[in-house]
């Protein structure tokens, strides 16, 4: 399962940023959902801390994905309630569309 | 629009529209590009559709969504099986078929089983164009390919010759890029521009393919954003004929000598552009459906450069 794959990774990740650049700060991976419903993401444009893990959920009867626009992730095409999770790792602001529906576009700002 | 156009009081573009919302089985007739009252406008006898020996028909059928089975149709593949049921009713058997896209709803083997079982059933050729919903396998339209790829270049186009008329199959579902429509890319137009060298004018042409290939909607992506480039190159035929699929519902635009028109799906309906949030599936009450599902057969009359265009629902509600 690929939400499972992607959560183990962000355990990894989680790691690796405490150990190497932020030993103290207690960050805590919080999920955060984005809805695809009526061929929007919503939020829009969400920002959230490095590490957090963003789950994207299709809630139309239409599948749709989940598309970094430089390639930074991909989703697989999400039939109705299915659901795609990537952690937001690195600072930085990524732009991502429906490569069924390009008109379907978002963005997630990642703090520090 | 020209101003003549409109001298009769209603333009025949609104008067034909008229009709197709009112799901209607429409035929219109084209001759040498313009577009002729039919029959059913009743507009004078000069007009009255003109009766000649039928050279061949073919017939198109799109949106097939074998898998689909939300609340707006549960049982796509029955829906498929009654349109298919439907060809033999056709007054004139087609020579055979064209499907305009999203066969299958998420790609799958299973669903394109289905889906071949089905319209084989019409025991006809059928020439296949892909939908997004036909391309996104783990392998991005690999599926697509190895069942209908054969025979074609680039990522699944082709063209062919029928009755003295040329047909093109395009794909303007791949590879779509963030806030666009759909797209032909440039390796797809030059080929086109290669497939056309040399062609007479007097060719009648038939381009088929998934997405509309005139902006219906931009917000709903209801377009393709190179399309521009593709008629460019067909304006010097007298007859080019372009039909899409992809919006679930007819709709027809005549510009000069080029004639669009969409088809119905086989699966389930989608609102008009801007009657609803998103064009997602339109759930309508049962009664309803079969009278939004549909296909479309067109006549092509030979030596007039004419091509006769029919829809025709699953059933009249």
């Amino acid at each position: 399962m690929l939400k499972f794959r992607t959560r183990r990774r962000a355990g990894a990740v989680f790691i690796a940023v405490t150990l190497a650049a932020v030993p103290a700060l207690p960050v805590r991976a919080a999920d955060t959902e984005v809805n695809i419903e009526n061929f929007t993401f919503a939020p829009e444009e969400l920002t959230v801390k490095a590490g957090t893990v963003i789950v994207f959920r299709n809630r139309d009867d239409i599948p749709h994905t989940v598309n970094g626009t430089k390639g930074e992730f991909h989703s697989k095409a999400l039939d109705t309630d299915e659901s795609f999770s990537f952690t937001f790792a690195n600072p930085g602001t990524y732009e991502y569309f429906c490569g069924l529906h390009p008109q379907m576009t978002g963005r997630v700002v990642v703090t520090p | 629009m020209s101003n003549d156009d409109t001298s009769k009081g209603i333009d025949r573009r609104g008067a034909l529209e008229c009709m197709i919302w009112a799901g209607t089985g429409v035929i219109w007739t084209l001759s040498g590009g313009m577009p002729k009252s039919s029959q059913l406008l009743g507009t004078g006898p000069a007009q009255a559709a003109e009766k000649v020996a039928t050279g061949f028909s073919f017939l198109q059928i799109s949106d097939s969504h074998v898998g689909f089975n939300k609340p707006a149709n549960p049982d796509a593949l029955g829906t498929l099986k009654e349109a298919i049921a439907k060809v033999s009713d056709l007054p004139a058997r087609p020579a055979f078929m064209i499907h305009t896209g999203d066969i299958t709803h998420l790609s799958k083997p299973g669903q394109f089983d289905d889906a071949e079982k089905v319209i084989g059933e019409a025991k006809l050729d059928v020439h296949y164009v892909p939908g997004e919903h036909d391309l996104i396998d783990e392998d991005n339209g690999k599926a697509y390919l190895d069942r209908f790829g054969k025979n074609t270049k680039g990522g699944g186009w082709y063209s062919f010759d029928a009755g003295g008329v040329h047909f093109i199959g395009l794909v303007n579902v791949a590879n779509l890029k963030a806030g666009g429509m759909g797209s032909l890319g440039d390796e797809q137009l030059a080929w086109l521009a290669d497939d056309l060298k040399g062609k007479p004018t007097s060719t009648p042409v038939v381009v088929f393919a998934h997405i509309p290939l005139w902006t219906i909607s931009a917000d709903w992506g209801w377009g393709t954003e190179d399309s521009a480039r593709a008629l460019t190159l067909l304006t010097r035929f007298g007859s080019v004929t372009v039909l899409n699929g992809h919006i679930h519902q007819l709709m027809q635009k005549v510009e000069g000598n080029v004639t669009f028109h969409t088809a119905r799906s086989t699966a389930f309906p989608q609102p008009a552009p801007g009657t609803a949030p998103a064009p997602g599936p339109m759930l309508v009450p049962a009664e309803k459906l079969r009278g939004l599902l549909g296909i479309t057969s067109v006549e092509v009359h030979h030596g007039k450069g004419a091509l006769a265009i029919t829809d025709t629902p699953l059933a009249t509600s």
